[in-house]
C-alpha cells in the first residue's frame, strides 16, 4: 500500500547548500559595506527625492539644447572615428594572428608548424592585453596623456577594439571552410591573394555585422567614457550630476536612450543592405 | 540600383568617418609629433616599475577583495529582485502589473552601471555601498528579463498538474515550475556575475571603492607606479575570472 509521503527529499541538501552559500557570502556584506537602509533613510532620501523631483520637466532651455545637441554628435563622433582607426591597426592584426593563412598549416592539413605558431603568439598576446585593460580605464590613461577631452576617448575606443575586433576577426576567418584558401596557397599564391577569393567571400557578411554591432557598443562605451573626462555625452551627465542639476540628467539619459534606439536601427538597416 | 544604393551607403559610412575627424579635431599629425611621443613614453616609462611592496599588495588585497563582495551581493541582490519583478513581468498577475514591471525592468536596464553609481553615490555616500546598490539596479533589470523570458518558456503542465491535485499556487510553482527553471537561472545568474566582477572594478572612478576606486586615486596623485600594480590586479582579476568560466561551463554546461 502506498503511502502518501509529505516530506520533501531534497530538503537537507539544499538547505545545506544554501547554508554554505550564506556562510560564504556573509563576510562579504561587511567587506561591501552593504545597507539597504539608506535607500530609505529620512535625510539621503529627502535628498534624492528633491534631485528626483527636479528630473520633470526635463531641462529644454535654447541655449541647453544647443549644448545638448553638440555633446550627442560628439559622442557619435567620438565612436567613429574611434572604429576608424581600430579597424586600421585590427585588420592587419587579424591577418597576422589568424592560422587560416598558414603556408605551413595548407600542407598539414590545418594544424601550422611550431614555428608558425611561435611566431603568431607575439601578436595574438598584444591583442590580449589591448582588449584585457577595460576601455574606461584606457580613458583615464588617456586623459592623463593627452588632456580631457574627446581625443582620449577616441584612442581608448581605438585601443580596446583593435584587441577585440584583431581577436574576433582571427578567429571568424578560421571559421569558415579552410579548403579554398588552401588550395590557392599550396598552388603558389600569395597569402594576401589566397585571403581576398579563397577567404574574404565567405567572411564579409558576418565580419559586417560583428564591426557594426560593435560600432553599437562603442556609442555606449562612449558615453560612459565620459564620466572619466573623456568627453561627449558622459562629461555633460557627469557635470550636470554634480550640480544636481535634475532636468539637465534627466534629458541627457533621454537622449541617450533616442541614441542607443537610433544606433540599433542604423546597424539594422547596415547589416540589412549588406549582409 | 540596389548596387547603387550600397554605393551611396560606403560612400556615406566614410563621409561620416571623415566627418568625425574633422568635427573631433583630431590631428593625428600632431598627436605623433616628436615632442608629444616623448612626453607619452616619459609617462609610459613611469608604469614599468609597479609598487610591489607588503603594505601596498595588502591594500590591493583588500581593494580585490570588496571588488569581488560588491559584485557577489550585487548580482545576488539582482537575483532576488529580478525573480520578483520576472513574475509579474512573465504575465502571471494579469496584463496592468505586466507591462507595468516591464517598464520598470527596461528602465533599470536602460541606464547603464556607471551612471547608476553615479546617482548611487549621490544617494549612499562614497563606498562600496554605492557600487553594490548600482551594479544591483542594473542587473535587476537585465536577470529580470532573463528570467521572465525563461518563464514564460518554460512548460506548464508539471504546475498544472500539482494545481489539479490540489495544491496551492506556492507548491505549484516550487515543486512544479521551478524544478525545471532552476538550471537555466543559475546560468544566468553566474553569466551575469562574471560580468559584474569585471564592472565592479571600474565602478570606482566615480566612487563607488573597489579596486577602481584606487586606481583613480593613486593616477589622480600621479603615483604611476601604485597605479601601475592596480592594473595589473585588474587584469589578473579579469583572466581569472575568463579562467574560471570557462572552466566551469566545461564542467557544469552540457552542451
Amino acid at each position: 500500500m502506498l503511502t502518501r509521503d509529505t516530506r520533501d527529499p531534497a530538503t537537507l541538501p539544499r538547505l545545506l547548500l544554501s547554508l554554505l552559500a550564506l556562510a560564504l557570502l556573509w563576510p562579504g556584506i561587511h567587506f561591501s559595506e552593504l545597507d539597504l537602509g539608506v535607500l530609505l533613510q529620512a535625510d539621503s532620501q529627502s535628498e534624492m527625492g528633491r534631485f528626483v523631483s527636479a528630473f520633470w520637466p526635463p531641462a529644454h532651455g535654447e541655449e541647453f539644447l544647443q549644448l545638448l545637441w553638440q555633446a550627442t554628435l560628439q559622442t557619435l563622433a567620438i565612436a567613429t572615428a574611434g572604429m576608424a582607426l581600430a579597424l586600421l591597426l585590427a585588420v592587419p592584426a587579424s591577418l597576422l594572428a589568424s592560422r587560416a593563412l598558414s603556408l605551413s598549416a595548407a600542407s598539414r592539413g590545418g594544424r601550422p608548424s611550431a614555428l608558425g605558431r611561435l611566431l603568431r603568439w607575439p601578436v595574438r598576446g598584444l591583442l590580449i592585453f589591448l582588449r584585457s585593460v577595460p576601455e574606461i580605464v584606457w580613458a583615464l590613461l588617456f586623459v592623463r596623456a593627452v588632456g580631457l577631452g574627446p581625443t582620449a576617448g577616441v584612442l581608448a575606443i581605438a585601443i580596446t577594439y583593435s584587441g577585440m575586433l584583431g581577436k574576433v576577426y582571427a578567429e571568424i576567418f578560421e571559421s569558415v571552410d579552410q579548403r579554398p584558401a588552401h588550395s590557392l596557397l599550396q598552388a603558389g599564391s600569395g597569402r594576401l591573394a589566397a585571403f581576398c577569393y579563397g577567404i574574404l567571400p565567405n567572411v564579409a557578411a558576418e565580419l559586417l555585422s560583428y564591426t557594426v554591432y560593435r560600432w553599437e557598443c562603442a556609442i555606449r562605451a562612449s558615453v560612459v567614457m565620459g564620466f572619466v573626462g573623456a568627453g561627449g555625452l558622459g562629461q555633460q551627465i557627469d557635470l550636470s550630476l554634480r550640480m544636481f542639476a535634475g532636468g539637465e540628467v534627466a534629458s541627457m539619459l533621454l537622449t541617450f536612450f533616442v541614441l542607443v534606439l537610433f544606433a540599433d536601427q542604423i546597424s539594422r538597416l547596415l547589416r540589412w543592405r549588406f549582409a | 540600383m540596389n548596387r547603387l544604393i550600397n554605393l551611396l551607403l560606403i560612400l556615406c559610412i566614410g563621409a561620416a568617418v571623415v566627418a568625425s575627424f574633422r568635427y573631433l579635431g583630431i590631428d593625428l599629425g600632431e598627436l605623433t609629433g616628436s615632442g608629444n611621443l616623448k612626453q607619452m613614453g616619459a609617462y609610459v616609462l613611469r608604469f614599468l616599475s609597479p609598487d610591489l611592496s607588503a603594505g601596498h599588495l595588502q591594500a590591493i588585497g583588500r581593494g580585490a577583495v570588496e571588488t569581488m563582495a560588491m559584485s557577489a551581493l550585487g548580482t545576488l541582490l539582482a537575483a532576488v529582485f529580478g525573480l520578483l519583478l520576472a513574475l509579474p513581468a512573465a504575465g502571471r498577475f494579469g496584463w496592468l502589473l505586466q507591462s507595468a514591471s516591464r517598464l520598470v525592468l527596461n528602465g533599470l536596464r536602460a541606464i547603464p552601471e556607471l551612471v547608476w553609481a553615479a546617482l548611487m553615490v549621490l544617494a549612499a555616500g562614497l563606498g562600496p555601498n554605492a557600487g553594490t546598490l548600482a551594479l544591483a539596479m542594473h542587473t535587476t533589470g537585465v536577470l529580470g528579463r532573463l528570467f521572465a523570458e525563461a518563464l514564460e518558456n518554460t512548460p506548464p503542465q508539471p504546475a498544472e498538474a500539482i494545481r489539479l491535485q490540489g495544491g496551492n499556487v506556492v507548491w505549484a510553482f516550487c515543486y512544479g515550475t521551478l524544478p525545471n527553471l532552476f538550471p537555466q537561472l543559475l546560468a544566468y545568474i553566474l553569466y551575469r556575475w562574471e560580468n559584474n566582477i569585471r564592472m565592479a572594478s571600474v565602478l570606482g572612478f566615480v566612487g563607488a571603492g573597489g579596486l577602481g576606486q584606487m586606481l583613480y586615486v593613486s593616477l589622480s596623485l600621479f603615483q604611476e607606479a601604485q597605479a601601475s600594480t592596480v592594473i595589473l590586479a585588474m587584469l589578473v582579476l579579469v583572466f581569472a575570472v575568463d579562467g574560471l568560466s570557462s572552466w566551469s561551463r566545461q564542467r557544469w554546461v552540457k552542451v
